[in-house]
């Protein structure tokens, strides 16, 4: 003990002096990072949108969204995503309350199921619905359930864009509203039985409308991944001659090249502003009842008795013809050499996987460019949301919050208007390197980087939430600077979020069509859009074979993930019950 | 030596006062606890001390070196104090004899040395064997020394503990308050030991310094607070402290002493001043006796006998001021029930200098 009472510690008096001031640089590189990439490019758009020489020029403006074009897009984009919308909170409500309320089996494996779609890109989900549903459908032929020979496809139309974008965001709207509703106690729906209310009284008197808020919240996402969900609309809306905004800024740019950019740039204005737009109404719309519960009681379990086996039936049934049925179409197409070939043991060949991974450079190109990009952008993501969510969580300031605001904001906006917003912003050649990165696949991971940077901080925000500041403050007393702190203490408890976050921007990045398809040229090409290029030009068989490789490694990140889901806050990953 | 030196500490949140001038002088080697109700700002003066925020007036120093004021705020890590936080705050991807020896690391000592100083705190502790445990596979009483043991590893200039007992069950206070006493007598180290609970203050302070609202309002030795308290919200909070209205105080032979006028009947108190019209008396419930005849005492009326085994706790009111309730400690072989008259002598008491 002798020992321990001696004065020995005073070295710890001349640590490294910079420990304070590295805290103010990383903010400041924080603040730089977004300011670059997100609001400098944002504040562009707008700039020259609305007055791209320099003063706002209202005649041109009109003149522009007026033209017959520009207006039909307008209300077909609108019409295409709130007819979705409705269709996806009917099915993803329904789906909530099936799986949290009642007593169905399997429930999840059939949240699995019900959930996989939207890790699926929704360009590879289009083109397998395509797949199915063609008078040459390789699946539906073989029940002679197929349409006629000629006949015009059933989902190159408005209908068939809502339907698939409705089913693509249901699973939005089902995580939310399951939420909200796994909040609600079993209390409430005991005092409104003994009240005198039924069953059916009780789900529309007393649940709806304190779910509420978590119903809109649901729509709100799914209204804005609809409207900018170019994979969909592209796959179907142009072959069906059916113009939506972001189809149109998409082709207008493809002829008439950066020419068209102050017109594109007030079109993707147009864009951006319905989106917030539908994000402040729907928020308006949940906001207008108090829902807060008190947390008691267990959770509300309906007994479906005798109706248990025709709702599970249903169920199973819906996931079917929605997932396993354009799933084996595409799979199927992926098999053969020409599409609408019978599969069988003489047509079977795996001739489109070797052409893809092996003889096909410009795929074989656009995989590697997308791996390296994704894994470039995890990584550094996976960084500045460490520590942005430190700021964020323990350091709130006015400048931590601009610098989540506009994180957010540009993960908000469709991904096809940061991708004009970045054309604009980095046309002209930089600063001190002087030459433009425009055309390369640096512009791609610019936008990756500004896009997908509020999707990796949500887990880490989780992350932070579930460990005790005086964690940190322990550390701090024991003389350790804040990159001692970090390295030795936050980071290690932060990690499996962190690295949560890591999977799914990975496979946000590797998924996304929508912010690289203005991007990309031909020395950069991502492997988002190379399936509609691949469509496009007629190699269906090729594409589905992509798709096919796409989902197969969309399954193992999951799995990955899953592998750690034990040391995760809860809800980090979407697709567990 | 002086090892604390605080210096009219002023703090506030959102425009409201938590600290208000606080003045306060601790020396080496002191064990002195901070003790008031909830909300009074405890935690905050702590968190001044320690660096984790900064003062809007005044100044700290420790060890006679300035480490906070209005223009400067030495960061904690700078400031050489250990912390036993309440909820430990142990690392859980470390062992025990990481989180111990982590301290020692940052400084730079090398891993042979820093092992045999983990061990030692450990050993100060009675942990020793644990030293490979997982935080996670401690209980209450285990994670609570080796939050101490960390604290002392790193041989701090002064140890703050916020509340640390306050999460553990009663039998395990009780031993740990004793491990403190002992831990304390061993290391010589300075202690500042916040708690609310004002038993505790007492069995282990050299001195104890009560706030209220904001303020410091004594910072005394406990027999000293406890017999001497200066303000009423000291006296009631000490030891179920009583406050008796006296009429006048007049000047009594011996110097210190008073006779005060309670209820009509004239008492032997102590004072520090007197001849005042009307003061407070601070009386226990040990220093109520009650009086064999009449004549001596007050007449007061019996609400509620309460038996606590060694003693009838008797709960009564003055008849000259019905609502004021108070209790006294009568011997069990005293046949007293609800309603009976009695009479009541005040066999020690203290005039409050602070009162109107
Ligand atoms: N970060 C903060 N922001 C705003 N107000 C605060 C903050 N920290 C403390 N307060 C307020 O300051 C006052 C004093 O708080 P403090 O935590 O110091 O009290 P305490 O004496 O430690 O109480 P307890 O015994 O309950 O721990 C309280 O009214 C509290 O609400
Ligand atoms: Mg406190």
């Amino acid at each position: 003990m002798t020992d321990l009472a001696t004065p020995l510690l005073r070295e710890r008096r001349h640590l490294p002096a910079f420990s304070i001031s590295a805290k103010g640089l990383i903010l400041a590189g924080l603040a730089a990072f977004v300011a670059v990439l997100s609001l400098a490019p944002l504040l562009r758009l707008a700039l020259t949108g609305v007055a791209p020489d320099g003063f706002v020029d209202l005649q041109r403006l009109s003149d522009l969204l007026l033209k017959q074009r520009v207006f039909t897009a307008t209300l077909n984009s609108l019409y295409v995503a709130v007819a979705s919308t409705i269709l996806a909170l009917i099915v993803g409500v329904l789906a909530a309350v099936l799986t949290v309320y009642t007593n169905m089996h399997a429930k999840t494996a059939w949240v699995f199921g019900f959930v996989l779609p939207l890790m699926i890109p929704p360009q590879v989900t289009a083109l397998a619905w395509v797949q199915a549903f063609s008078p040459t459908s390789p699946v539906l032929g073989l029940f002679g359930l197929a349409l006629p020979q000629g006949a015009r496809h059933p989902l190159f139309s408005s209908s068939g864009i809502v339907l698939l974008l409705g089913l693509y965001n249901a699973p939005l709207v089902f995580l939310t509203v399951r939420a909200a509703l796994r909040r609600l106690p079993a209390n409430l729906v005991e005092a409104a039985r003994s009240a005198g209310a039924g069953g059916w009284r009780v789900f529309f008197t007393v649940l709806l409308p304190l779910a509420r808020a978590g119903i809109f919240a649901g729509a709100a996402l799914s209204f804005v991944s609809a409207i900018g969900n170019f994979g969909i609309q592209a796959m179907l809306g142009i072959p069906a001659r059916f113009p939506t905004l972001i189809t149109l800024i998409y082709q207008q740019l493809n002829s008439y090249g950066p020419d068209a950019l102050a017109d594109m740039a007030s079109l993707a204005l147009m864009l951006s502003l319905i989106t917030v737009a539908g994000i402040g109404f729907s928020s308006w719309l949940g906001r207008r009842t108090d829902a807060r519960v008190e947390g008691l009681g267990g959770a509300i379990q309906i007994d479906l008795g005798r109706w248990r086996l025709p709702v599970e039936v249903a169920a199973w049934v819906f996931l079917a013809t929605t997932l396993i049925l354009p799933l084996s179409a595409l799979v199927t197409t992926s098999l053969v050499t020409g599409f609408g070939q019978e599969l069988s043991l003489a047509t079977l060949t795996l001739a489109n996987y070797s052409n893809a991974l092996l003889h096909h450079a410009s795929i074989r190109e656009a995989f590697l460019t997308s791996l390296g990009l994704t894994t470039v952008a995890v990584v550094v993501l996976m960084v500045v949301a460490l520590f942005l969510g430190y700021f964020l969580s323990w350091q709130r300031s006015v400048e931590v919050r601009l610098i989540h605001m506009a994180a957010e904001l540009s993960y908000a906006l469709p991904g096809i208007v940061l991708g004009v917003a970045m054309i604009l912003f980095f046309l002209k050649p930089l600063p001190v390197l002087g030459f433009s990165i425009y055309g390369t696949v640096w512009i791609i991971l610019a936008a990756y980087l500004s896009n997908f940077l509020a999707l990796a901080l949500r887990p880490v925000l989780g992350g932070f939430a579930q460990i005790d500041r005086s964690l940190e403050e322990a550390s701090q007393v024991a003389g350790a600077g804040f990159l001692q702190r970090m390295r030795d203490i936050i980071v290690p408890l932060v990690a499996p979020a962190a690295f949560a976050s890591g999977i799914i921007v990975f496979m946000s990045a590797l998924n996304e069509i929508q912010v690289s398809i203005l991007l990309v040229s031909s020395s950069a090409r991502t492997i988002g859009p190379m399936i509609v290029f691949l469509e496009e030009g007629g190699s269906s068989t090729l594409a589905a074979a992509v798709g096919c490789l796409m989902i197969v490694i969309v399954l193992a990140l999951m799995l990955m993930a899953s592998c750690l889901s034990s040391r995760l806050p809860k809800g980090a990953l979407p697709w567990q019950n | 030596m002086v090892a604390i030196d605080i210096e009219n500490a002023a703090k506030s949140y959102a425009g409201k006062r938590v600290l208000d001038g606080v003045s306060m002088h601790i020396n080496k080697g002191e064990f002195v606890a901070i003790l008031g109700p909830s909300g009074c700002g405890k935690t905050t003066l702590l968190r001044l001390l320690a660096g984790f925020e900064k003062l809007d007036d005044g100044s700290i120093a420790l060890g006679g070196a300035e480490v906070s004021n209005r223009q400067f705020t030495l960061p904690p890590e700078k400031r050489n104090v250990g912390i036993v936080f309440q909820n430990y705050a142990l690392w859980p991807h470390m062992s025990v004899g990481d989180n111990v020896g982590y301290a020692l690391k940052i400084a730079g000592v090398g891993t042979a040395e820093r092992k045999r100083k983990s061990l030692d705190a450990l050993d100060a502790v009675g942990m020793r064997d644990l030293s490979d445990r997982a935080p996670a596979d401690l209980s209450g009483g285990q994670r609570q020394r080796v939050a101490l043991a960390r604290c002392l590893a790193a041989n701090p200039s002064v140890m703050l503990l916020d509340e640390p007992l306050a999460n553990l069950d009663v039998h395990l206070r009780a031993s740990m308050e004793k491990e403190f006493l002992a831990f304390h007598k061993r290391t010589g180290a300075t202690m500042l030991y916040i708690t609310h609970d004002q038993s505790e203050a007492m069995a282990l302070a050299d001195r104890i310094a009560v706030m209220d609202r904001g303020r410091l309002v004594q910072f005394a030795r406990p027999h000293e607070l406890y017999r001497e308290p200066r303000d009423e919200m000291v006296a009631r909070f000490i030891g179920n402290g009583l406050i008796l209205p006296a009429s006048s105080i007049a000047a009594a032979s011996q110097p210190g002493q008073a006779v005060a006028e309670v209820f009509g009947t004239p008492h032997r108190v102590r004072a520090s001043l007197s001849g005042r019209a009307g003061a407070q008396l601070s009386v226990h419930p040990n220093d109520l006796t009650l009086a064999k005849g009449d004549g001596e005492g007050f007449s007061a009326t019996v609400e509620r006998v309460v038996y606590r085994g060694s003693h009838n706790q008797v709960d009564f009111h003055p008849d000259a001021m019905p609502e004021l309730s108070l209790t006294l400690h009568a011997p069990l072989d005293r046949r007293i029930a609800p309603g009976h008259a009695i009479s009541v002598r005040i066999d020690d008491g203290w005039v409050i200098p602070a009162a109107a």
